[in-house]
């Protein structure tokens, strides 16, 4: 099953996919370009916890000029970062390079503490697919990459479907692509993950508990490129989804800090 | 002297409006317990970050080390971090320290707790985006590096203790001075007053790019030479007028 969250006629509906449309929780169907979409993901009455992975595809690494880590390279979102398939992320007016990133997610189904490896996929919901942007003449070496990099509102695009693990027959053997206006600039496999699924699953519940929920964003092969407003960046992974992001021109506004 | 403030109700999640009769800073467990008919509570359920060298005193300890790899240059955007939900722990409860982990670094600081969302904010109006302050002892296992975001540190279950509540913002929050204890002794004072960036400053740099969402907390920043603790202390921060905590450590139990 592929599950979507859409705000549909004044209100926000679950959805699931019917062929080529939508079919929401009330029977209607409806098209993709009718509803606004958003994140695939159910409301929590907690802040969602989000981990993201650095530097996890050995190719990837070598483009940044580093070695691949010994142990995953982590770091964490909030939720105000996310927004759904067809969204608009702002890309501010004196930036010189902000770059796409596309990931496969992990969305955790069950509470987890101390879960070994082989039972790692046991603990997941599904998959979906993030575009996780960061804008890197904001790079500073302090947490690095630091929040005003990777954290930015509408900076990571998330869906378009929640796709349930038992439709993804092996998480570790994907094909990964993103297309900027239509031009193909990054693809890889997330076989060459440095951590995998199930690896990462056990080290974070070694010292954190994760919840119904939790997304586990796993990295990004190489094949990064600047993109511009106006930009129709496109990331997709094979069984999971084909995300559409719109890159657009953030306001000028008076500088607040 | 009465004492005006809210948390929140465990059982139905609403914020809930207290009047103490006695500076909370003296009270211990038995008497929120008394006066809520139930265990302390985490008075929020929104997102919770923190601010790394933030505290003078901390940012002239790693100064020295600002120009020389890997750092390179001195941070200029606040250098900020996540305490996620699985972390969170009342005032009163206590925290179980990893058999791996000999002793724990305690990080007491006042945060801010939003009342409604902070998006491209002034400084000068970051004030009327704030419910009120509360107490937050962040803790950490103790590293020297400020390189990676430190979630293998500081993302440990239990490792942020909020609260007891939600006290009015004191019309001069830079005069207050947050004190540690263990198990008795005092370890550490933090004066407000001695932080780089003050709250409403942090709401202008943070919200630039990022929105604060009602019912998020936003810690201030930590002292330099956080004392440490270890399975069996008994951690006290206090603020007056502010709040109490009392967070005894205990040994995780072989899993």
């Amino acid at each position: 099953m592929k599950r979507a969250r859409v705000a549909y006629g004044g209100a926000i509906h679950d959805a699931t996919a019917a062929g080529d449309s939508l079919r929401l929780a009330d029977g209607r169907e409806v098209t993709e370009t009718d509803v606004v979409w958003l994140p695939p993901l159910a409301p929590l009455e907690r802040p969602r916890t989000i981990l993201a992975l650095g530097l996890n595809y050995a190719d990837h690494a070598k483009e940044l000029a580093f070695k691949a880590p010994d142990e995953p390279l982590v770091f964490m979102k909030s939720e105000s970062a996310l927004i759904g398939h067809r969204g608009h992320t702002r890309r501010p007016a004196d930036v010189t390079f902000m770059h796409y990133e596309c990931e496969l997610v992990v969305v955790i189904g069950r509470r987890a503490r101390r879960v070994k490896r082989e039972h790692a996929l046991d603990c997941v919901a599904g998959y979906t697919v993030a575009n996780d942007y960061a804008i890197r003449d904001y790079l500073e070496n302090y947490y690095r990459p630091n929040f005003r990099v990777k954290n930015r509102d509408a900076c990571t695009p998330i869906g378009p479907w929640l796709v349930d693990a038992a439709d993804v027959p092996d998480p570790m053997n994907l094909r990964l692509a993103t297309h900027v206006n239509g031009v193909q600039t990054q693809s890889g496999s997330t076989k060459d993950m440095v951590f995998d699924i199930p690896f990462l699953i056990e080290y974070f519940t070694a010292f954190m508990t994760l919840d119904a929920g939790d997304l586990i964003l796993t990295g990004t092969p190489e094949g990064l490129v600047d993109t511009k407003p106006g930009d129709e960046v496109v990331t997709e992974i094979e069984h999971v989804g084909r995300l559409v992001n719109f890159v657009v021109a953030e306001p000028a506004r008076p500088e607040s800090a | 002297m009465s004492f005006e403030g809210w948390t929140r109700c465990s059982r139905t999640g609403a914020l809930a409006g207290l009047t103490l009769t006695q500076d909370p800073s003296l009270m211990g467990r038995a008497a929120w317990t008394a006066l809520l008919g139930e265990a302390v509570p985490v008075p929020t359920r929104g997102s919770v970050v923190g601010v790394a060298l933030n505290g003078m005193a901390e940012w002239d300890a790693l100064a020295p080390a600002m120009s020389a790899p890997p750092y390179k240059a001195p941070p200029e955007a606040p250098v900020l971090y996540l305490k996620p939900a699985n972390t969170w722990s009342g005032a009163f409860d206590a925290v179980t320290v990893p058999a791996s982990v000999p002793e724990v670094e305690v990080g007491a600081t006042l945060a801010v707790v939003f009342s409604r969302d902070a998006s491209h904010v002034r400084a000068e109006d970051a004030w009327h985006h704030f419910a009120g302050i509360t107490l937050v002892n962040d803790l950490s296992i103790p590293t020297p590096s400020y390189y990676r975001p430190p979630v293998k540190q500081k993302c440990l279950d239990g490792f942020c203790v909020i609260g007891p509540w939600i006290a009015p913002l004191p019309a001069v929050p830079e005069a207050l001075e947050v004190s540690v204890a263990i198990n008795g002794e005092p370890a550490q004072t933090l004066p407000v007053a001695a932080m780089r960036r003050c709250f409403a400053q942090l709401t202008a740099a943070i919200s630039s790019f990022m929105t604060l969402r009602a019912g998020d907390v936003l810690l201030l920043g930590l002292g330099a030479d956080r004392p440490r603790a270890r399975a069996g202390d008994l951690v006290t921060v206090a603020c007056p007028g502010i709040g109490r905590q009392e967070t005894r450590l205990v040994a995780e139990l072989q899993p």
